[in-house]
This record gives structure tokens, C-alpha cells and sequence, in this order.
């Protein structure tokens, strides 16, 4: 057994590295900008699709985040999504007509609630609604509608040779 | 016939086990607080469970990180976006390879030990020795060397995960030239506390079934060379089958 001072030496010295890297994890991997504490309002708004927005996705201003989707319920009564989202106290000055949609960070990336910015003068306070909002694009939609304009074209121009052969 | 017996037989141990663990698992329970009174013991088993497996810890830590950057970066150079590297090693790393890895270097390292001390303590009737003397050996013995698994599994698991990230990093950013802004940014915007304590919650988990198990090898062992062996391996092979169990279990109650 080795002397009682080295034990003690070598265990305060495991210990305090365990908790370095504790504390490592949690101030520089995670990200604290985006888990409000403190002071947060909260406002709403209805979608008729969210798409794949999840509890806990980003709500930002020209990119810079500013609040998180807090719940996602659906309102029977409307039959729309009602998003609600908690945004930081510091950013108070957020017109109440800003606009208000979903979009996607990258390729794979999940999907955001962004702020455009209105004109209003007057600002978003705590159980407002948003009134502006787009919805997410949802990719099979967007085929069908790709798909039959695609179609409609193609009988045109099917038509017209027949056409022209009479 | 006889092989329907033999296997209700086996059940019937392999029951009686379980409940003898519990059972010793209640009886360390009670002891802890009075463990407690004489830290100067704790932190002795704390320097044989910690700081004696630190080295193994950081150079395994290293090794998986490492090894995670090669095959994370050859996974999503695939799909074009390397960028994401730092994500996914950082949480492989946080919610599984760091704790259980850590349980199963810990099991190896210190929980065989542990295991083989208890073992020849009462091999050589040391523990007897201590009940003629009315002091409880699980007191004195056993519920120090529990405590100091316990505390040590957690911070090891934190060292583990930082190592190995530094490991991914060391290869994903330094070698094969992932861009680092987005390699620690992409990490931070998706990495939670609440994942951070994830990890930590399953190393307590594990370091308690490992602490626990290889101190009741040791306790329960046959006082013969042969006996204390036996308990050695035993420890190993326990921990790491209920290492890997509880944490497809954890896995399943946090996820949902």
C-alpha cells in the first residue's frame, strides 16, 4: 500500500479530472442558447401541416435562435396544429405581424419555426397568437403538383399534332 | 426425464441467486450510511476503483473515439455530410460507448479485483475474524469498497466521453480534414444536458450493478484458490451480461 498522502493525492486528483470533464460536457458540447431559463413568453400559432416539427425545434429570427417549439396539439375545433412556441424575454420587440413558418435547416436537417420580421409597431406578448403563418413543405405534395403540371403539358402538346393532322 | 430436472434444477438456483443478491443488496443498503462515518475508507476504495483504472480508461477512451472518427467519417462522407460528424460520434460517445464501455473496463479492471480481495479475505478467514471481533464485515469491508465503485463508475464514464471526443475530433478534424467550426457547432446545436445526463444516470446504473456484483462474488466465494478464481470470472461475466441488459432497458424507458 502506498503512503496515505499519495492515495489522497492521486484520488482528489481523479475526482476533480472526473468533474473537469463533467463540466467539459455540459458547457462546451451542449448547447445552452437554445435551453431557456429564465425569463420566456410564450405565443402561438396555427398550422394546417407542420410537416415533421418536433417539441424542441428552434425558433429563429434571421437565423439566430431565439426560442423553442414548446408543444405541438391539434385543435379539433379549427382542425388546425396549434404550435406553441417559448421564446427568450430579451427578444420582446417582435411585431405581432410577423410571419411565422416552418422550414427545414440543410438537406438531412430537422425542421425550424422561422420569424420573418412585419412592419407592426406593436409587440408579441406572452399568450399572443401569430396570425401569419406558412406552412411546411411536405416533399409529396410537392411531386403531385410537379407531376400534374408536368401531366397537363404533356396532353397539350399530345393534342396538337393530332390536331394539326386533320 | 433427468434433463427436465436438471433444468428446473438450474432455474431454481438461478432464482435463489437472484433473490440472495437482492437480499445482500438490502443489507449493503443499510450499512452505507454508517460507510459513510469513515470516509478515510471510502476514499481509499475510491483511489483502487478511480484512480487505478484511469489509465486504461483514458487510453480506451482515445482509442474508441478515434476509431469512431474513421468509421463515422467513412459513413457520412457517403451521404456528403461529414459535417455531422461531430453529432454522432458525441452521442454515440454520451449514450452508449462511454457508459458501457466504461462499466465493462471497470468490470475487468477494478470489479475483478475487487472480487479476488473479498474472495481471499475470506479465504483466509479474515472476514470471520472480523464477525469474532463484532464488527460487521460488510460494514468495514464491503460496503466501503461498494461506494467506492459507485462513485468512481460516473466520473470515469465523464472521462471516457471526453477522451473520447477529443479522439474523434483528433482524427474527424486534425486528419481527415473535417471543418471544425462545423464539426464543435453542429455538436453543440445537438447535443443536450438532458443527453449529458443520460450518460451520467447510466453510469451510476452500471457502476452500482458492477460495484454490487463483483462484491458479492467475492463474498459468496468458496474459500479455496479454485473458489476465489471461479468468483473472479464469474464477476467479469455477470457484469458484463447485466451491463449490456440494463442498458437496452434504460435505453428503452429514456427514449420513450
Amino acid at each position: 500500500m502506498r503512503s496515505t498522502r499519495a492515495v489522497e493525492l492521486s484520488t482528489g486528483l481523479f475526482v476533480l479530472l472526473g468533474f473537469a470533464a463533467l463540466f467539459f460536457l455540459v458547457t462546451q458540447i451542449t448547447n445552452r442558447e437554445l435551453s431557456i431559463n429564465g425569463n420566456s413568453y410564450e405565443v402561438y400559432a396555427h398550422f394546417e401541416n407542420i410537416g415533421s416539427l418536433k417539441p424542441g425545434a428552434a425558433v429563429s429570427v434571421a437565423g439566430v435562435t431565439i426560442g423553442r417549439v414548446e408543444s405541438i396539439t391539434f385543435d379539433q375545433q379549427i382542425y388546425k396544429a396549434v404550435v406553441r412556441m417559448r421564446i427568450n424575454s430579451r427578444y420582446d420587440k417582435i411585431p405581432v405581424d410577423s410571419d411565422a413558418s416552418i422550414m427545414t435547416s440543410g438537406l438531412l436537417g430537422g425542421q425550424y419555426i422561422g420569424l420573418t420580421i412585419g412592419g407592426a409597431e406593436e409587440y408579441l406578448r406572452d399568450g399572443d397568437q401569430i396570425q401569419f403563418v406558412q406552412d411546411a413543405l411536405v416533399l409529396e405534395n410537392l411531386i403531385n403538383q410537379l407531376v400534374a403540371t408536368f401531366s397537363r403539358r404533356g396532353d397539350e402538346q399530345g393534342a396538337r399534332p393530332a390536331e394539326e393532322d386533320q | 426425464m433427468t434433463l427436465l430436472r436438471e433444468l428446473f434444477d438450474s432455474l431454481r438456483n438461478f432464482v435463489a441467486t437472484v433473490g440472495a443478491v437482492a437480499l445482500f443488496f438490502g443489507r449493503l443498503l443499510v450499512q452505507l450510511p454508517r460507510a459513510l462515518l469513515r470516509p478515510r475508507l471510502v476514499i481509499e476504495q475510491i483511489y483502487n476503483a478511480g484512480a487505478l483504472s484511469l489509465v486504461i480508461i483514458m487510453t480506451c477512451g482515445l482509442f474508441v473515439g478515434m476509431v469512431l472518427g474513421l468509421q463515422g467519417y467513412d459513413l457520412l462522407q457517403r451521404f456528403g455530410s461529414e459535417d455531422a460528424l461531430g453529432t454522432g460520434a458525441a452521442l454515440a460517445l454520451i449514450k452508449e460507448l462511454g457508459p458501457v464501455v466504461t462499466a465493462l473496463l471497470f468490470a475487468g479492471r477494478a470489479g475483478t479485483a475487487l472480487a479476488s480481495e473479498i474472495g481471499l479475505m475470506r479465504a483466509t478467514d479474515q472476514l470471520a475474524a472480523l464477525e469474532m471481533m463484532a464488527v460487521d464485515p460488510v460494514r468495514r469491508v464491503v460496503a466501503p469498497r461498494f461506494l467506492g465503485g459507485l462513485i468512481a463508475v460516473p466520473l470515469l464514464t465523464m472521462i471516457f466521453i471526453a477522451i473520447g471526443i477529443f479522439g474523434v475530433q483528433l482524427i474527424g478534424v486534425q486528419q481527415l480534414g473535417v471543418d471544425a467550426a462545423a464539426f464543435w457547432s453542429q455538436m453543440r446545436s445537438s447535443v443536450d444536458v438532458d443527453d449529458v445526463m443520460e450518460g451520467l444516470i447510466k453510469g451510476f446504473v452500471f457502476g452500482t450493478a458492477c460495484s454490487l456484483i463483483a462484491v458479492y462474488e467475492g463474498y459468496t466465494a468458496i474459500p479455496t484458490p479454485e473458489g476465489v478464481g471461479r468468483a473472479t470470472t464469474r464477476t467479469v461475466v455477470i457484469s458484463a451480461v447485466l451491463t449490456l441488459l440494463l442498458d437496452y432497458m434504460l435505453t428503452a424507458v429514456m427514449l420513450s
